[in-house]
């Protein structure tokens, strides 16, 4: 299941615009790696290549490597619906689909893949539901709309969504900050449990919940305007937050963690 | 302010509505009561004579209804075609010139779309009907209608050219409602493994139904009310009785009308017309009411 990522001198272009430049690191299973850094210097872009969500928008491109357990995403004849169906992503704002019901907004990847067993829907159903720990809440109104949760729980059926599929990575960008402290704290518990099963990357813009929830942090940040973001360092969490070797990390940390 | 003014002018019209229906129910009322027949079940239309009036909707109403369904059951799919085409496959600089030539179709006057009719497609539509009719007989719409089929003022011609003339406002409406699906909604599905048909199936479809439907209405209530295409286009009386058949002729409504205008020499006979008129003014409302309804009620939370 849980896949080890390998990013080599990934570039990522919006037209003419290089919005990241070179970077390499490495996610392995089963873990929880937390992408950090000011805004706009290139979280999101970065983690959007790792599913290839960011070749959606016109004109973007990527130059270098992602490897899946060692098998390029982008490599020749990979259809990007494939790598999207084992890389699943949980965005900022929930976005279930409103006019499915709870339970069809949790297997509709499973639909997708081709899955009409009943039976076999309605076990993933609970099973995923379970996972993201929002079946007690729900079981009972399986067949409302999923627009009519709160912001917390619309969030925690998106996560639903993703890991019914089963997907061998789970990619979230601030998958928490539309939504308020308690089901923030809900959340976060639950990747800690989802990393049992999956490979989890996380943008998030809050550190101590990166401190919170992230076996391995990476630091991105920009040189200046109009310049491409950078991967600064990436390294276990608690080093990064104690005693990072990069200046600009210290930085960075103290200014906003102080 | 603005307020008062938006409120002052809804209600002008409000009025000015009720005053035309109230109009037009006055003119109505003496040749109503002066009828040998029923306006509503019957279908003869003979107003020469004050003294002896006979006419009923409907036969006016098969045909109305007929051309404005048939249009829209043609232009329907082709609209929802065209602008899925547009907002989701076609690049950005072809969509535009497409969306452009679609609009100019929406400027081309009726006088002109019903010539086309008359002397272009009806003749050139004469092997398709006569095939439909030799081959499909069996099925009601494609039986002997009440024309000629040589003739192509039928009830299918019409509802060809009427299908082409109600086309851009459908597109329209139908791709302006899809380019404004979330763009959340389009990439939770994009996340999930979705080709591009399934997003659409996913996202856009159901954000863009209401939208559509209510588009499609009031491409129907033009249809309906369209006079001077099918005044050129349909043949005129054969005095039989339609055979319920997209092969029958004689004139809508509004046709029927703008066809023996010249004729109105006396109130009564005139008053038969305005009551056909008024029916034609129920219909069109209560399509166009239907259209704002789905829209308020589907969208407007
Ligand atoms: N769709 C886009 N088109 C063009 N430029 C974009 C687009 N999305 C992001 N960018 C640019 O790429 C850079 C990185 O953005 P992003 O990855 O969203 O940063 P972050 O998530 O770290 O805030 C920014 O300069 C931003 O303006
Ligand atoms: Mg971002």
């Amino acid at each position: 299941m849980a896949k080890r990522i390998d990013v080599k001198d990934l570039n990522i272009y919006y037209g003419k615009f290089h919005a990241v430049e070179n970077v390499t690191l490495s996610v392995p299973p089963r873990s929880v790696t937390a992408f950090i850094g000011p805004s706009g210097c290139g979280k999101s872009t970065v983690l959007r290549s790792l599913n290839r969500m960011h070749e959606v928008i016109p004109g973007a491109r990527v130059d270098g490597s992602v490897l899946l357990d060692g098998a390029d995403i982008y490599g020749a004849g990979v259809d990007p619906v494939e790598v999207r169906r084992t890389i699943g992503m949980v965005f900022q704002r929930p976005n279930p689909f409103p006019t499915m019901s709870i339970r069809d907004n949790v297997v509709a990847g499973l639909r997708l893949a081709g899955t009409k067993n009943r039976q076999q829907l309605d076990e993933v159903c609970e099973r995923s539901l379970r996972g993201a720990n929002l079946w007690e809440e729900v079981k009972d109104r399986l067949n409302k709309p999923g627009g009519g949760l709160s912001g917390g729980q619309q969030q925690r059926l998106c996560i639903a969504r993703a890991i019914a599929v089963q997907p061998d990575v789970l990619l979230m960008d601030e998958p928490c900050s539309a939504l308020d402290p308690i089901s923030t704290l809900a959340i976060e518990d639950l990747i800690t449990e989802l990393k049992q099963d999956f490979t989890i990357v996380i943008v998030t813009h809050n550190m101590q919940q990166a401190a919170r929830v992230s076996d391995q942090t990476a630091f991105f940040n920009l040189h200046g305007v109009g310049q491409p973001g950078r991967l600064v360092e990436i390294d276990e969490t608690s080093r990064i937050f104690s005693n990072p070797s990069q200046r600009a990390t210290e930085d960075y940390i103290s200014g906003r963690f102080g | 302010m603005f307020r008062g003014l938006a409120l002052g002018s809804g209600g002008f019209v409000v009025a000015l509505i009720a005053a035309i229906g109230i109009f037009l129910l006055l003119q109505a009322l003496p040749s109503l009561q002066a009828n040998q027949v029923s306006f509503l079940t019957s279908g003869e239309w003979t107003t020469g004579d004050p003294n002896d009036m006979r006419f009923g909707i409907l036969y006016l109403l098969w045909v109305t209804v007929a051309t404005a369904a048939f249009a829209l059951v043609l232009a329907m799919p082709v609209a929802l075609g065209i602008a899925l085409f547009l907002t989701q496959y076609a690049p950005r600089a072809l969509a535009r010139v497409f969306a452009y030539i679609i609009d100019l179709l929406a400027a081309v006057p009726s006088i002109i779309f019903g010539l086309w009719g008359l002397q272009v497609l009806g003749p050139a539509l004469v092997p398709t009907a006569e095939w439909l009719n030799t081959n499909l007989g069996w099925f009601p719409l494609f039986s002997d209608g009440n024309v000629s089929i040589r003739g192509g003022g039928t009830i299918f011609t019409a509802g060809i050219v009427l299908a082409v003339m109600i086309l851009p406002i459908i597109t329209a409406i139908t791709r302006e409602i899809f380019e404004r699906t979330p763009k959340d909604q389009i990439e939770g599905a994009l996340a999930l493994g979705a080709t591009r048909w399934e997003v659409i199936r996913t996202t856009v479809l159901p954000f863009g139904r209401a939208g559509y439907v209510s588009g499609s209405m009031l491409g129907l209530g033009r249809a309906l009310g369209e006079t001077v295409a099918l005044y050129l286009i349909l043949s005129g009386a054969s005095g039989r009785a339609p055979e319920l058949s997209l092969f029958d002729g004689d004139a809508t409504i509004a046709s029927k009308i703008a066809n023996d205008a010249a004729e109105f020499n006396n109130e009564i006979s005139a008053g038969a017309y305005i009551a056909a008129g008024l029916v034609l003014f129920v219909l069109t409302f209560v399509v166009n009411a239907l259209a704002r309804w789905i829209t308020t009620s589907r969208t407007g939370k």
